[in-house]
């Protein structure tokens, strides 16, 4: 088909996002050929690394350069993206604050279907591309078909596509700074205020790992803060933990505590009580951890072993770590 | 009897007959006492009304008994000793109080009935009374002056100290009766110096010290006799400053605490409604729901206010002063009285209708009661504090101000009948259980099956996973003995226990009228349950229901009638101890039932937590919507009940309400103590027990 | 200040179990209890938080059927002045843009400085908002955590973005903004305020009210159409992973990997 696939691309501190590599595969599902052009906007120096750096794995990378997009205004750059973009475009964006704030307004302005938050893409069936979605926190899932015949923006969730690696497309870098137009919008950036250290809201993690009685000791808490540290994720507990004045309320998971919806949930040493499960919603993976073949929290999860969280967690954390 | 002395009807005073002061005095006195009392009751008529007039007789019998009868006193026996002897004392003195004013006009004014024997004998009684009032003053003074026992110190936040005004006044009741000594003790030394006849002195009494100090000084009759006049103007002057001092502070008591007594709550573990007048059907037409501002209390409730004595003793056994949370019941009176004092003082205008929340109350202060009882349970002038806390959160919930964290758990009752916000038709899948229902089959009523005996499980029995083996427990019992029962499963809603006490009436007139249909219309003739809320809502809140029982009690008689039988103790060596939950013990004065169905597991060792059992129990951190509540505080309750376990040697915690076995359960692993201590719910210790 | 409320009555998954019905059309919903969705109900607050600082009226409204008249009945006696409700047989099967498209029809017949929406709903996918302040030619800011007012020409927001930081932005007025949780604590509203409201005059507005065509909205105009529901295979209850640890915990990463477990 004519229509082109563009990837529009986070990135920061010239480094692109992890999400980078995962539209080329997310592409080659849309086309056979999956030939797909890299969109980048920012300004200065770390532009060009990042340009440089994706023209490997994309057939074109499209630069934007201005001082206007020097921070990724979501109204500067959906501006930019009117003016540069063809016809019956199809646009990837990362499922991320940007791609919310950027992608619905995109496709009334370019009028593309636009389908957020797709967690696999199943292929093209005469006008309509078909994709799955997830709904109610991933309780149940959903297979969407989309009109994309005069263009589509779509919003793929993180995570959903292996990351291609194999740098085999070898594009060029354009620079398509002189098509952006005017930028002036009437959505200004002031700056950014960065979340207080010590603050951490687990209700905004992807990945917890949970400790409950099974962590003994107040300074064995370390343990689980290195393997979350390794995974990427935020240490939270039961409500023993906050009780004994460990960990702050804040890091409570239950009914008394906060209600989490992540994607991964390590348990451990959790019972898997009533009370604590109540504050875990949606449809996490589940992994357990726990000395007790009978604790409740089996019969949750969807994973579990059978061991001391104590000599289990370090392990675990050695091993992610040396693979990483 | 010819008197040596003047008497202050007769003498004068650089020219001006002393007997111009006797009138005045009083006059001006009661006048102003008179005005102040005006001013004092100004609020109570703008307040809402409250239902305080019927049963006189009970009433009458509570004023006898608690009042005149200083029943709760002896609660702290030092503390209530003295008051004892101060407050019989008073009644004693207010004869000769009275006698005196008038024999400031006329000298030998005697009250009618008081002439000759009988007014002797009362002198007697007078001047003991007098003496040992003294004596308890002088102590009481020494007590809070010097030892200042820590339930009357002030916390930071509320203010200044107290110790002040109750040394003052310790110190003017002292006044009073020095000087009716020295008054008496003059005439006296007067008379015997001049060998003439005196009234019959005991010795070791306030007047014969004083007669003796009087004679050994050999005191002038000139002396003697200004002493006599001053001490009885003293006296009378003091008499009625401390009449109109005592509306100012807390020892308005003295006054209002008869009244405060007559109209006390007759019915507790109740609710009061909305608005007394107001039935539950025109609610809707209200205006506004529960106290937001002052005049929205009920008079009765501003009366409490006046009477508290600040003593303190609410507060020494409130669990969430002791466990560090905002809310202290001795203060929730005293500011309430201060602001009476602020807005409708005695000068100036009356400035009134402000919120309350925000101002002298604060949301968490407010949120923190878990509704124990042990309060009003002390409370010598017998003070109510959980009608005003409701009323306090139905105005919070008409202003939406509720915290996030109950919000979802009332929401959750709204819409699925149960906190939890598990679907209603699961709400009986605790007894489909696999194994469970093979030896014991629940009958759900309604439709086909119908029973003699509701048992209403209630939400927490019905979803928590550990609370369900309560259920079941009891199901077992039930079946052993031959009980025709059934439950309601799905047609069940919460009872709405807390739904009601935090405040949200509204959802709980919805969910008691639901559960009402659903109970009268399967026809049974009985209902058990053994959850204490359950069972104090069924009996107190709702209306027209057949016989409620807790499990205690129907244990309690199918182990007298044989139809349980129990073998010995499982563990000879456990000690266990019994845990009186409030919605039980307090709230409905069973303490001993549940004992003797623990006694009669033969061999069983029970001890009792010292002084906190019975009505003197300590909370175990609430149930209902406070399981969900997040208050803030130092320590929980139930560990602090773990602790009063452990001291006394126990255990085995033995309770009767599933909420304190979560509380308790949790407050053992958060103690350190699992492995050492166990909790169990009594059904479960006789269903283990059964043969 | 003039504020117009998007709101949605969705399944209330807190107090729900969602599964897929037999035929996999569409979800289980005998039993399930609906409310208001989440992020709007903290919109709603937002609204009338700002309106009784600076004056104006809150109005909220809705597209869907009559059942969805008591959400926007709960918003009213959460503090809400006016509700609409739109509903027509046409507007059902509509996608985002189809919504948008109506919600634009509801702006054009009033005067408001500002519009809000949630950030997102359980069952939808985040997008009317955006696509309304496209529609309108309004700017536009997504999750927004706070809103100060600076003028009637102009407010500040701040957007919440990843790691837990807050990008303040100044946006002109009229604008659109989404709403994330937690800006602010909504009030409670308990049965009584309810009943309060309950013979209110909420008007009803169809696709002819709204000067609309048919083709623009409903099934007809859809662009982007569910088929199905269904669930993954997961397998059942906790597969204990047996082995040597090395042997579990290397099965473990590989789970977790798919999962996006690891970062």
């Amino acid at each position: 088909m004519a229509q082109q696939i563009f990837a529009y691309i986070n990135h920061n501190d010239g480094a692109a996002d992890d999400t980078a590599l995962e539209f080329v595969t997310a592409a080659k599902k849309i086309t056979s050929d999956g030939a797909v052009t890299a969109i980048v906007t920012g300004s200065g120096a770390n532009l060009d690394t990042v340009c440089n750096e994706l023209a490997a794995s994309y057939n074109e990378v499209w630069k934007i350069d201005s001082d206007a997009l020097a921070y990724p205004n979501a109204e500067v750059v959906r501006k930019a993206l009117i003016n540069i973009l063809p016809g019956d475009s199809i646009v990837l964006f990362a499922h991320n604050t940007f791609g919310m704030d950027i992608a619905p307004g995109l496709s009334v302005k370019t009028d593309s279907a636009f389908i957020s938050d797709v967690v696999d893409i199943e292929g093209v069936d005469g006008p309509n591309l078909k994709v799955v979605r997830q709904e109610f926190g991933g309780q149940v899932s959903t297979h969407v078909t989309a009109d994309i015949s005069s263009g589509a923006v779509i919003n793929v969730r993180p995570g959903s596509f292996q990351p291609d690696e194999s740098k085999a497309a070898g594009g060029q870098v354009a620079d398509k700074s002189g098509e952006a137009g005017d930028l002036a919008a009437r959505r200004r950036y002031i700056e950014v205020v960065e979340a207080e250290v010590g603050d951490v809201d687990i209700t905004k993690s992807d990945v917890l790992v949970s400790i409950g009685r099974g962590i003994e000791e107040e300074d064995n808490i370390e343990i689980a803060e290195e393997l979350a540290e390794a995974m990427g994720a935020v240490v939270s507990c039961s409500r023993p933990i906050v009780d004994s004045k460990w960990l702050e309320k804040s890091r409570q998971v239950g009914t008394s505590g906060q209600t989490v919806k992540p994607k991964v949930y390590m348990a451990m040493g959790i019972s898997g009580s009533f009370q604590h499960m109540g504050g875990l919603k949606g449809s996490p993976f589940i992994v357990a951890v726990n000395k007790n073949i009978k604790a409740p929290i089996f019969q949750f999860a969807d994973v579990g072993v059978v061991a001391d969280i104590l000599e289990f967690m370090p392990e675990l954390t050695e091993k992610i770590n040396e693979i990483k | 009897m010819d008197s040596v002395l003047i008497s202050p009807a007769k003498a004068s005073f650089i020219g001006i007959p002393t007997v111009i002061f006797s009138v005045v005095i009083p006059i001006v006195g009661i006048a102003v006492f008179t005005y102040i009392i005006a001013k004092r009751l100004a609020p109570l008529v703008r307040a809402a009304p409250d239902n305080r007039f019927d049963r006189i007789n009970e009433r009458i019998v509570n004023v006898i008994k608690l009042w005149l009868g200083q029943y709760k006193q002896p609660r702290y026996m030092m503390a209530g000793t003295l008051h004892i002897l101060i407050f019989a004392g008073f009644i004693i003195l207010s004869v000769r109080s009275l006698s005196l004013v008038f024999l400031g006009i006329s000298e030998d004014f005697m009250l009618p009935g008081l002439g000759g024997i009988a007014g002797q004998i009362y002198g007697v009684f007078k001047d003991f009374a007098g003496t040992f009032v003294l004596v308890a003053c002088v102590i009481a003074a020494v007590r809070r002056g010097i030892f200042k026992p820590e339930r009357y110190a002030v916390p930071k936040k509320y203010g200044h100290d107290h110790t002040g005004e109750a040394v003052f006044v310790l110190g003017l009741i002292s006044t009073l009766m020095v000087c009716d000594m020295l008054f008496e003790g003059t005439q006296a030394a007067a008379q015997i110096q001049e060998g003439m006849h005196t009234e019959l002195i005991i010795p070791g009494t306030g007047v014969w010290f004083t007669v003796n100090m009087f004679l050994a000084k050999a005191t002038p009759l000139e002396k003697l006799q200004n002493i006599h006049i001053l001490a009885y103007f003293m006296h009378e002057l003091t008499f009625f400053f401390f009449l109109c001092f005592l509306p100012l502070g807390k020892h308005f008591h003295v006054i209002t605490s008869i009244f405060n007594v007559f109209f006390m709550k007759l019915d507790k573990g109740t609710v009061k409604p909305v608005k007394w007048g107001v039935e539950d059907d025109k609610l809707d037409e209200l205006e506004s729901f529960g106290v937001k501002k002052f005049e929205d209390f009920t008079w009765k409730h501003m009366l409490d206010f006046y009477t508290c004595a600040d003593c303190g003793r609410c507060s020494d056994n409130c669990p969430a002063n002791a466990c560090g949370r905002p809310l202290s019941p001795r203060f929730i009176s005293i500011k309430a009285r201060d602001y009476l004092f602020k807005h409708y003082p005695l000068q100036g205008p009356m400035t009134n209708g402000s919120p309350l929340i925000g101002d002298i109350f604060t949301e968490d202060e407010i949120w923190s009661c878990t509704t124990c009882g042990a309060c009003e349970e002390e409370c010598p002038v017998m003070n109510e504090y959980i009608d005003k806390i409701v009323d306090l959160r139905r105005g919070m919930v008409d202003e939406g101000t509720v915290p996030q964290s109950l919000q979802k758990p009332l929401s959750a009752l709204e819409k699925r009948g149960n906190p939890y916000g598990k679907m209603e038709k699961k709400r009986a899948d605790w007894a489909k259980d696999k194994e469970f229902s093979e030896i014991c089959n629940v009958k759900i009523i309604g439709g086909k099956e119908t029973a003699d005996t509701l048992y209403f499980v209630d939400s927490i029995t019905s979803f928590d996973d550990r609370i369900q083996e309560i259920g079941k427990a009891t199901a077992r019992v039930l079946t052993s003995a031959g009980i025709d029962f059934g439950i309601l499963g799905p047609a069940e809603k919460d009872s709405g226990h807390e739904i009601r006490r935090f405040g949200e009436e509204m959802l709980f007139q919805d969910i008691k009228e639901q559960n009402t249909e659903a109970i009268l219309s399967s026809g049974v003739k009985n209902i058990v349950t053994a959850d204490p809320h359950t069972f104090n809502a069924l009996t107190k809140d709702y209306k027209d229901l057949p016989p409620v029982e807790h499990m205690c009690q129907t244990m309690a008689k199918l182990i007298g009638s044989g139809k349980i039988k129990l073998r010995a103790v499982e563990d000879k060596n456990k000690i266990y101890t019994y845990h009186d939950p409030c919605y039980l013990g307090r709230h409905n004065g069973i303490y001993d039932i549940p004992r003797n169905v623990i006694d009669s597991i033969s061999g069983i060792r029970r001890v009792e937590m010292g002084l906190r059992c019975r009505d003197r129990s300590f909370c175990c951190g609430g149930g209902g919507l406070m399981l969900f509540y997040e208050p803030i505080e130092e320590k929980r309750m139930g560990q602090i009940r773990v602790e009063m376990a452990k001291k006394a040697g126990a255990n085995v915690v033995v309770t009767a309400c599933p909420f304190c076995l979560v509380n308790i359960e949790d407050a053992i692993k958060t103690s350190g103590l699992e492995g050492k201590m166990e909790v169990i719910d009594l059904v479960e210790l006789i269903d283990r027990h059964m043969i | 200040m003039d504020i117009l409320v998007c709101v949605k009555r969705v399944p209330d998954t807190a107090e729900n179990e969602i599964e897929v019905n037999s035929s996999g059309s569409d979800i289980e919903r005998d039993d399930l209890v609906y409310s208001v969705n989440e992020w709007d109900n903290y919109a709603v607050e937002e609204a009338i938080q700002i309106r009784d600082n600076s004056g104006g009226a809150v109005t909220v409204v809705t597209v869907g059927d009559e059942e969805s008249e008591e959400v926007l009945r709960r918003e009213m006696a959460m503090g809400a002045d006016n509700g609409i409700l739109c509903s027509d047989e046409a507007f059902e099967g509509s996608d985002g843009k189809g919504i948008a498209t109506i919600l634009k029809s509801v702006v054009e017949k009033g005067n408001y400085d500002l519009i809000l929406t949630g950030a997102q709903a359980d069952d939808g996918a985040g997008e009317v908002g955006g696509m309304l302040a496209a529609m309108l030619d309004m700017p536009y800011a997504s999750l927004v955590n706070s809103i100060e007012i600076v003028n009637d020409k102009m407010i500040k927001v701040g957007r919440e973005i990843e790691g837990g930081n807050q990008e303040m932005n100044e946006i002109d007025l009229p604008c659109v903004l989404s709403i994330q949780t937690g800006i602010n604590e909504p009030r409670y509203v308990g049965i009584r305020g309810i009943r309060k409201v309950a013979s209110v005059e909420i008007p009803v507005l169809g696709v002819s009210d709204l000067g609309l065509s048919a083709e623009a909205v409903g099934k007809s105009g859809a662009k982007v159409t569910r088929q199905d529901y269904f669930v993954p295979d997961l397998g059942e209850g906790a597969e204990i992973l047996e082995g040597s640890t090395e042997e579990i915990i290397e099965k473990l990463i590989e789970m977790l990997k798919s999962k996006g477990g690891i970062k």
